[in-house]
């Protein structure tokens, strides 16, 4: 089987996000740069999914020269390939642009199952999977916290409020994954080392045959027109017992919903 | 971003910085307090450093391991120590404990070396005796050759893994007496795998810190090791075993420079926070001042041990510089987590935070592997001798 996972890199969650004040774009030199989180679980299930199967798992990542380092750690947890699609004339590409340039990549390269993170921890869109599965005629199935694969059948479950719901499709297919789903690996040094040998190919916008007019700020359709730090965090709310404590702490988790 | 900026030669060990650091951080550090509390050994810890590749470093690639130098594999032993000293410390056990046949074994020995740094196993040392630590070559535990086997009989003390392991590396006395002058004459290296009849750990010592690596006796009693399992020559055992404690207190040096930056890092996270007399303590050039020669002797540790690695990589002599390392880094352990333990003031004496149980494990360091008195005394002995 032919699968294909989606990976970007993304500043750290942990670190002090901002957006850069020339072009409200994600100012991604301001922090540290690591694997979008959710990725980790896309790329566990790949291996899993090839180990139980058979076949291959390539990643394909568009993002900055840096991403390297998230794709070396991709091939070090297992993964046998990757594409890198690394191009200035990308900077600044919303989710519709990028699905485009990542379809092209997809059809490329063929696929029979290819595994995305339902969202990334930047921009936390969460429409990519829905945006690929249209562009590339195959049926999306998202939010998988289990996948199961017979055959050319693909059932997943779709988490939801209530538990999930059981969804079906036939391959190939684009499968959006949550946190429930697995348990990520960490690599291994034999891991590191054979990552070294494992072939990357980099590719630019005109080498996938797009012209780079159609792609990067300018082309993109959604727009930052405006943004706000985020307010400092207000005082927190002290309740003195005086034999009522417990309905005043209820009273507050109610206010805010939380009961 | 981690407070430490390692210097890698290249990607790979860039990358296999990262990942003892991602272990560290992510796997360790959280379990550590409880497991600590609760004196629980982390073997599942032990299996995932070692699925990660971690326990077998240093060896050579052909006898399963990872083909590292001591300056890689060292810093990876601080990253983990940083985050949990007795798993830091376990990993230098193991390695030291691996030493013999890597170094001394025959072909047949060596080639249960993939077994032994696969990562599903873990070794432990058996030297000390409850009536001989520092001058260890009074070690009384015999081992009676018996057709084409070994009998041993004899008691083990503080062994680390003691009860956990899958085997010992064990010196005992093949000849020679122990009360004599030329008493290292006559011990030998057995490799024993730990489920021989006839040896059996003890209750775990109860310790002042470091709880969750188990320490305990070590019993052999008529245990049958075979002829084969003899590393090295009959009777020249105690240079092995020297000659394992030198690049063991390379591990132990960088087990301190790991737990005092812990430390450090603590002391610094809450002198940032901390308010008193309307300001942060921290911007008190009082604190800042302990906070300075906190981190200068970390600096100063991890460079030694360093420094020492180098020589012992390049393949000169290194045993002077190996004891300095573990002397001075072990000493600045205690100071820094000392320090750290004031600068959290009340705060720092109570287990809410974790400085009081590092200063408690660091004083283990100043112990094990020679005591600091041992080692200033093979420093002096070889200034006297040149
Ligand atoms: C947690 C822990 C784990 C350990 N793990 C292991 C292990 O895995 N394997 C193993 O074999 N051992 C292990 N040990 C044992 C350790 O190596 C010994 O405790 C150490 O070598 C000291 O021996 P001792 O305790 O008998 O002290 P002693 O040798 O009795 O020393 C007592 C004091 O006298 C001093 N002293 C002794 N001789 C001299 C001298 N010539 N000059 C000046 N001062 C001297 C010492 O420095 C010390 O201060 C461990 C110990 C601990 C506490």
């Amino acid at each position: 089987m032919n699968i294909v996972v989606l990976m970007k890199q993304v500043p750290d969650t942990w670190s002090e996000r901002t957006l850069r004040a020339a072009d409200n774009t994600l100012d991604r030199d301001a922090a540290d740069a690591v694997m979008n989180e959710l990725d980790e679980y896309a790329i566990e299930e790949g291996l899993r999914l090839t180990e139980a199967h058979g076949g291959e798992v390539t990643i394909v990542s568009m993002g900055p020269e840096k991403a390297t380092e998230s794709i070396r750690k991709a091939l070090s947890m297992g993964a046998d390939k990757a594409v890198h699609v690394s191009d200035e004339a990308l900077h600044g590409s919303d989710a519709l642009v990028t699905s485009a340039v990542l379809a092209k990549v997809l059809e490329r390269a063929g696929f029979d199952l290819v595994i995305l993170g339902s969202e990334s921890t930047d921009a936390r869109t969460g429409v990519l999977a829905a945006m690929l599965a249209e562009r590339l005629g195959v049926p999306q199935l998202t939010f998988a916290s289990k996948v199961d694969i017979d055959g050319s059948a693909i059932a997943i479950h779709r988490l939801a409020d209530y538990g999930y719901d059981t969804v079906e499709g036939t391959l190939p297919a684009v499968v959006s994954v949550v946190e429930k789903i697995n348990e990520p690996r960490y690599p291994s040094f034999k891991g590191i080392m054979a990552a070294k040998k494992k072939p990357v190919e980099t590719l630019t916008v005109a080498d996938l045959g797009i012209d780079p007019a159609q792609v990067g700020l300018a082309a993109s359709a959604t727009e930052v027109v405006e943004w706000a730090k985020r307010p400092p965090r207000a005082a927190g709310v002290v309740v003195t017992d005086d034999g009522d404590g417990g309905t005043k702490a209820a009273e507050f988790l109610a206010s805010r919903k939380f009961i | 971003m981690s407070a430490v900026q390692r210097l890698a030669a290249d990607e790979t060990t860039e990358a296999l910085f990262g990942l003892a650091r991602e272990i560290s951080e992510q796997e360790l550090s959280p379990a550590a307090p409880a497991a600590e509390q609760e004196s629980r050994f982390p073997r599942e810890m032990f299996r995932l450093v070692g699925k990660a590749g971690l326990l077998g470093l240093p060896y050579p690639e052909r006898f399963g391991g990872g083909g590292q130098p001591y300056e890689t594999y060292l810093q990876v032993v601080e990253e983990l120590a940083s985050g949990w000293l007795a798993v830091g410390l376990g990993v230098s056990v193991h390695t030291l404990s691996c030493f013999p046949i890597a170094t001394a074994g025959t072909e047949r020995q060596q080639g249960w070396l993939p077994a032994m740094l696969g990562g599903d196993q873990l070794g432990a040392y058996c030297l000390s005796e409850p009536g001989s630590g520092s001058d260890a070559a009074a070690l009384r535990t015999r081992a009676v050759a018996d057709g084409d086997s070994y009998v041993v009989d004899g008691v083990k003390a503080w062994t680390s893994h003691g009860g956990q392991a899958d085997f010992y590396t064990l010196f005992a006395r093949t000849a020679g007496d122990p009360d004599a002058a030329d008493r290292a004459r006559g011990i030998s290296c057995l490799h024993v795998p730990a489920g021989t009849p006839g040896v059996a750990a003890g209750p775990p010592e109860h310790k002042m810190g470091m709880r969750s690596s188990v320490t305990a006796q070590v019993r052999f009693d008529a245990a049958r090791v075979p002829g084969d399992h003899l590393v090295g020559e009959p009777g020249r055992g105690f240079s092995i075993a020297l000659a394992a404690l030198d690049a063991g207190r390379l591990g132990i040096a960088a087990c301190a420079t790991g737990l005092a930056q812990a430390a450090l890092e603590a002391a610094v996270s809450y002198a940032g926070q901390r308010r008193q007399f309307g300001q942060r303590i921290g911007d008190f050039e009082g604190i800042q001042f302990l906070l300075a020669d906190m981190a200068t002797a970390v600096e100063a540790a991890r460079s030694l041990y360093l420094g020492a690695a180098r020589r012992k990589d390049a393949g000169l002599r290194y045993g002077q510089q190996a004891a300095m390392a573990k002397l001075f880094a072990s000493d600045a352990a205690m100071r820094v987590c000392t320090d750290a333990v004031q600068v959290l003031g009340g705060y720092g004496y109570v287990q809410d935070f974790p400085v009081e149980r590092y200063m408690r494990e660091a004083k283990v360091l100043q112990i094990v592997e020679g005591t600091n008195q041992i080692q200033r005394l093979v420093i002096g002995r070889g200034l006297a001798a040149r």
